[in-house]
């Protein structure tokens, strides 16, 4: 898996030179890692409002789990970086009060399969309680850390929580792919006044993406609940989150040897979702197919489906197709772990079904 | 003329070993189980409970087998560090070498009908229970053979017909589970005592101190074993527990403090807390214990702790170490026989890589069994639902 992603960042350079339109690179155009984008991140908000915090295990002394919040403690200080032990729910709910009170803290979870021991504090405590309290409590929070599959890691390590914490009215959901998302995002989620929901992945930490000038500049955020097209096309529209932008683009690439134009939308934000960008994309090609990691079964692609559906169904030239992760817990097998995740060649196979290059199969009743 | 005397005993043993072809394990099967009495190093330290006495009975047959076995699972945990490195095991791997004494003596204090649950370091805890070798390979390698046929990985090893109940990833979930286990125990009336095991990270949870009120409240033969080797991946305990005196954390629930580096008062309290939990309800014990190992094999385990630290650890209370002093000062065995053991030993995790490294990976159907007991029919999709899926049995 790790190999593909590598092709796949030597490639993309390249791709986005040529292919997209509305950006300016400088001369110097600067790499940088997901990881180093969201430590900057945060170093930058940090030193903008002293209001904001990091708290979460191993966030401090040992400079990150997965080192995104390396160096921040020496910057800092243990007051503003402040090391918990294993226990979610309770540093969420105390998280949750300090943003009731006014700070801004960064909550981190190893992973978010560890917020599930968290998950009351995050949906009752912080999503609900500005309706609840009719805008007189907000709640500026960014819950973040690492969301899906990793390497191997088994069952209880591999969940993604896109379409749980999307369904949520009052939270803000967002999933960043490169180092521009990550780094533009996060300063925006910490921006923002009400709680949100940073999945970010293990797998992307390491990897390089071009940043320009513009990112670089202190001030610059993303903008929320706006996705973003990695590739144009006119055959059809393949929309993905987090990894799986970095799998469709190269599905995309083998697609185009094919003939067939695909265009690869990076949804950035599960919440709120762009269902204007979605519905453009659609209505130009006419065929859809969704990629996400996580379980089928009222994920993030059915939502879209659905969406579709309402909004533009006299544009679809074909059934909406739907790649996701396999309807079973993740096994540690390598064999069985690689069939249990989308890979590059099933993107390739649903998008040629959906532009009828191959016998369509229908699902079954 | 005493030390020839010695080196012609020792000679003589050897020779009549070797004349039989392997030489401890017949040492084991032929030594004595007369009663030695041992006194622990360390007293125990009570909380709201007198403790047990520092003398513990046992016998050559099982300071030999305490020996034998805690080699086998040193032995073990290092070649799992190796293949770690050769890549043969993938995701998450956490070593319990340092740790044995605590696995070892708590099996000679109770059996298979009693249940042990714990964390994810549990491929020594799964080896004790009844597990092979070749089990715990073949999993580690994510092979057909392994005890979860390879979909567990080496954080879920199981063995319920060995009163094994895993195998978790999640810290802390495992103690309420424990206490559900004694909830059932004594449910069907079985006279039987479930351990859980905990570490000092694990040990402030909130579920635990919910689980064990509960088992407080309704009696339950729990016995919260919280291994404490003083670190929570990379925190010490004195950063994250504001009593780090883990078994006075029950607070109304007993406890005892145990030194977890020695087998015979590991033994010697699990033989005590049975008898009480099946009695009174819950008892803690905590076990002074270490991990030489990082938290995991992703985790240098140097950067919170000093290198000094480590090896002193190492020289003064190495488990394993303690018993072969043990075994040699009261003569039940001879420097070279218990080499011999540790040759041996090797040999046979050796041997079970081996044939771990035959084992072929999972049948790819094997994606789709045992989502449930009774799929009742449903299909359930591969990542291209109209490529891959399979009717759930």
């Amino acid at each position: 898996m790790l190999k593909i992603l590598r092709q796949k960042a030597a490639a993309a350079p390249l791709l986005r030179t040529v292919v997209l339109s509305s950006r300016n690179y400088s001369a110097s155009a600067k790499e940088m890692t997901v990881r180093e984008a969201l430590n900057s991140a945060l170093d930058e908000e940090m030193s903008a409002d002293h209001r904001v915090f990091l708290m979460g295990e191993e966030v401090g002394e040992y400079q990150g789990a997965y080192k995104v919040t390396q160096g921040l403690l020496q910057k800092y200080g243990p007051e503003r970086v402040v090391d918990t032990p294993i226990t979610e729910a309770g540093f969420t709910g105390i998280g949750v009060g300090a943003a009731y009170y006014g700070l801004r803290p960064v909550v981190e979870f190893m992973t978010f399969n560890f917020a599930m021991q968290a998950i009351d504090n995050i949906i009752n405590s912080a999503a609900k309680t500005n309706y609840m309290s009719s805008g007189n409590i907000s709640v500026p929070i960014v819950f973040r850390g690492p969301n899906g599959a990793a390497a191997g890691v088994g069952a209880q390590h591999s969940q993604c929580y896109a379409a749980w914490y999307g369904a949520i009215p009052g939270l803000k959901v967002l999933t960043p792919y490169s180092s521009e998302d990550a780094h533009g995002l996060l300063k925006a989620a910490i921006r923002d006044p009400d709680p949100v929901v940073f999945l970010e992945n293990e797998l992307l930490y390491g990897e390089s993406f071009p940043v320009s000038e513009e990112v670089l500049d202190a001030g610059f955020s993303t903008p929320i609940g706006k996705a973003k097209i990695e590739k144009e096309g006119k055959d059809v529209s393949i929309v993905a989150f987090s990894k799986m932008v970095g799998f469709s683009l190269k599905a995309a690439e083998i697609l185009a040897k094919d003939g067939i134009d695909a265009e690869v939308i990076n949804l950035r934000s599960i919440r709120p979702l762009d269902r204007s960008m979605i519905n453009a994309s659609v209505r130009k090609t006419n065929r859809l197919v969704t990629v996400e990691e996580g379980f089928p079964q009222h994920g993030v692609g059915a939502e879209i489906c659905a969406l579709i559906v309402e909004d533009s169904f006299d544009y679809l030239d074909a059934p909406v197709e739907r790649i996701a992760g396999a309807d079973v817990p993740m096994p540690y097998a390598a064999n069985l772990e690689r069939m249990a995740l989308p890979q590059v060649e099933d993107i390739v196979r649903a998008t040629k079904r959906a532009c009828y290059r191959s016998i369509p199969m229908s699902a079954s009743t | 003329m005493a030390q020839l005397t010695q080196r012609a005993a020792t000679f003589q043993r050897t020779l009549s070993a070797a004349a039989f072809s392997v030489s401890s394990t017949r040492c084991l099967n032929t030594a004595s189980t007369s009663p030695i009495t041992v006194e622990t190093s360390l007293p125990f330290t009570g909380h709201k409970i007198d403790p047990p006495s520092r003398s513990v009975e046992t016998t050559p047959q099982e300071l030999l087998s305490f020996f034998r076995d805690m080699a086998l699972m040193r032995r073990m945990e290092i070649a799992a560090d190796s293949l770690y490195k050769a890549k043969l095991i993938r995701g998450f791997c956490h070593l319990y070498d340092g740790q044995e004494a605590v696995a070892v003596g708590m099996e000679a204090a109770i059996t298979k009908k009693d249940c042990i649950i714990t964390a994810y370091r549990d491929h020594c805890i799964f080896l004790g229970r009844g597990g092979t070798l070749l089990e715990a390979f073949a999993e580690l390698m994510g092979r057909k053979d392994g005890c979860s046929k390879g979909k567990g990985g080496s954080m879920h090893f199981y063995k319920k017909e060995g009163g094994f109940y895993g195998g978790h990833g999640i810290v802390g979930a495992q103690v309420p589970l424990g206490c559900g286990l004694a909830f059932a125990q004594k449910y069907s009336k079985d006279e039987n005592v479930t351990f859980a095991m905990y570490g000092d990270g694990a040990a402030n949870q909130g579920q635990l101190f919910e689980a064990l009120n509960m088992a407080a409240l309704w009696d339950l033969p729990a016995i919260l074993v919280c291994e404490n080797n003083h670190y929570g991946m990379g925190t010490a305990e004195w950063r994250a527990a504001k009593s780090p005196a883990y078994y006075k954390r029950g607070d109304y629930v007993p406890g005892l403090k145990v030194d977890g580096m020695d087998a015979l008062a590991v033994k010697q309290a699990c033989k005590f807390a049975k008898e009480y939990a099946l009695k009174n309800g819950p008892i803690i014990l905590e076990m002074d214990t270490y991990r030489y190992h990082g938290h995991s094999m992703s985790d240098p385990g140097s950067t919170y702790r000093t290198r000094d630290e480590i090896s002193g650890i190492r020289q003064e209370r190495d488990p394993i170490e303690r018993i072969r002093k043990l075994i040699l000062s009261h003569d039940l065995a001879t420097e070279k026989e218990l080499k011999d053991t540790e040759k041996e030993v090797r040999k046979e995790v050796d041997e079970a890589i081996a044939q771990a490294k035959e084992s072929p990976l999972p049948d790819p159907s094997e994606l789709f069994t045992n989502v449930y007991v009774k799929g009742l029919g449903v299909e359930a999709f591969g990542a291209d639902r109209k490529e891959l899926r399979a009717v759930l049995p």
